[in-house]
Order: structure tokens, then sequence, then C-alpha cells
């Protein structure tokens, strides 16, 4: 039971934190955009 | 599209809480390996996801290699409908040459849906939309079968009483998760204008190993178990009930994910253009 659970926790680990370099990537490009809309 | 977005996310959402409770609830137990077997509602999934966004990635390399000369466009698409028309007809004129349960319609319907998705990617994305495909798909891809590699062990581990072993299906997975590691390493590390180019070129010799991962344990005896759909396997139909639903979340999720990473790349290549101009704008750095 335990390889279950670990197994299905791995795929949403995977998932999230591949969703967060994402989010961290868009928060970045962000603050870019920003900068030259201050241009 | 953008009010479409939220509402997309909120039902994938309730898909992927209900596939969950499908696959670790309503699923009926499996005799020999017990509870352990559920995995295979992730697993199997998460692998059928990896090879589709792969081969949307190998078309989308396609197009964009092809899309750089007129000439080979026109060709390639003639090509591709000839292709279409092949696999149509030729499953079933060599029908005996046919391995067994690969049937006619199904070579038809997999030469069909190829062709379709070719078109449809050409008539919807630009040359430069057909690139970012690419680099999307594999991205999500590379997430979905690292998904495939770490459940396999997993399951592995309790049934066979090892963690991995060098037969052709896990092997060719390997290879296939460090081909489009490669790739991506390649497109995120060079910075020369013919990058996307030798990406689109890598994702097309990469894509080779698909069928290789998809139909080993069809024709080869593996350790990794047999097909349980064609290959002449078989599934209690309340287990392929919850796997279909599983498939469909985590395609649904997947669209999802490729979608706002395509923005963010199309943001970010806007970004660094207006970059670029700028800093030839600026004073001592004007074109003459």
């Amino acid at each position: 039971m335990s390889y279950l659970y670990a197994a299905y926790a791995a795929t949403w680990l995977i998932h999230v934190t591949y969703l967060i370099t994402v989010f961290r990537r868009y928060s970045r490009l962000k603050k870019e955009v920003e900068q030259l809309a201050k241009k | 599209m953008k009010k479409a977005f939220p509402i997309l996310g909120l039902l994938t959402a309730v898909l992927l809480s209900y596939a969950l409770y499908e696959a670790l609830v309503v699923a009926p137990q499996e005799q020999t390996m017990g509870d352990v077997q559920r995995i295979f509602y992730y697993h199997v999934p998460s692998a059928w996801t990896a090879f589709l966004l792969f081969a949307i990635n190998f078309l989308a390399s396609v197009l964009y290699l092809v899309r750089r000369n007129p000439q080979t466009d026109r060709i390639a698409n003639w090509v591709v409908m000839a292709l279409a028309v092949l696999t149509c007809t030729g499953g079933y004129v060599f029908r005996s040459a046919l391995p067994k349960d690969v049937y006619p319609s199904s070579v038809a319907t997999t030469g069909i849906a190829i062709a379709g998705l070719y078109f449809l990617i050409r008539k919807y994305f630009s040359e430069q939309g057909t690139d970012i495909l690419a680099l999307t798909t594999a991205e999500v891809g590379v997430v979905f079968c690292t998904v495939v590699l770490v459940t396999g062990p997993l399951w592995a581990r309790p049934v066979w009483g090892i963690w991995w072993t060098w037969d052709l299906r896990l092997t060719s997975t390997l290879v296939l998760w460090l081909i489009y590691v490669s790739y991506l390493v390649l497109r995120r590390f060079s910075s020369s204008g013919e990058t996307p180019v030798l990406a689109a070129a890598l994702a097309v010799f990469g894509a080779l190993d698909v069928p290789l991962v998809y139909f080993s344990i069809w024709f080869f005896r593996t350790q990794h178990p047999q097909p349980v759909i064609g290959g002449g396997g078989s599934i209690d139909p309340r287990m392929l009930h919850v796997l279909l639903i599983n498939w469909l979340a985590f395609l649904c999720f997947a669209f999802l994910v490729c979608w706002s990473r395509y923005r963010l790349e199309r943001i970010q290549r806007d970004v660094e253009e207006t970059q670029a101009l700028e800093a030839l704008l600026e004073p001592g750095g004007q074109v003459r």
C-alpha cells in the first residue's frame, strides 16, 4: 500500500514542481514587462 | 480565450479528483498484485500522454523544418496526404502481413489522425508558432515521461522484487527521456540562431524511439507486462473504464499546462525582441 501512495504522491510532486517553475518564470517575465513599460 | 482558462482549469481539477477516486476506490482490486496494481492508473495514462506530446513535437518540428522553404512545404503536404491514403488502403491490401492484433482499421485511423494533426498544426500555427509548440510539448512530455520512469520502479519493487531491469521497454523509455532532455538542454543553453533548426532535427530523430517504446512489448518478450489493450492482451471492463477516465483527466491537464507554457514562451520572445530593439536604439547602440 505504501508503494501505491508513494507513486501517486511522486506523480503530483513532479507535476507541482514543474508548475512552480512555470509560475516562477511567469513572475520574472511579468517584472521584465513592467520594467519595459516604465521605460 | 482568457476567460475559458479558469473554467477549464476548474473542470480539469474536478476531473482529476474524480479520476483519483475511481482509481483508488471504485476500480476492482487485482487478484495477484493487490492494491499496488492501482499504480497502473497513473503510470499508463502518463505514458500515453507523453507519447502523444512527443508525436505533436515531431509534427511541429517537421513543419518548422519544411516551412523554411515554400517548395519543401508543398512537397511535404503531398507526402503527408500520400501517407494518409497509403495507410488507409495499405492495411487492407497487406492484411496478411500485419502482426497479430494489428487491424487494418487501426492502421488507417492512425494514418488519418497523424495527417489530420499535421494539417491542423499547419493551419493554426505560424512558423514561429510551430517552433514554440515543439518546445512546449517536449517540455511537458518530459514531465510526463519522468512520471512514467518514477512510478514504474515503484510498481516493480513489490511485484518483481527489483526496482529496475535493462529490458527493451524500460531501456528504450529511458533513452526516450534522455533524448528529449538533451533536446531541452540544447534549447536552453545554445544561443546560436540555428538552435531551433538543430533542435527540430534532433526531435525528428528522437521521435523514432516512440514507436520502438510502444511496440517493444508487442513484438518482443520483455519482463515488462504485455499490453493490456491490443497485442493479445485483455483487461476487465471496469478497469478499462477507470484507465480511460484517468487518461482523459491527464490529457486535459496536459493541454492546460501546454497552453500556459505556450503563452509564456510567446510573451518571453516578445520581451526579448523588445529588449534587443531597445538596446539597438540606445545612444551609441544605433545601427547606421
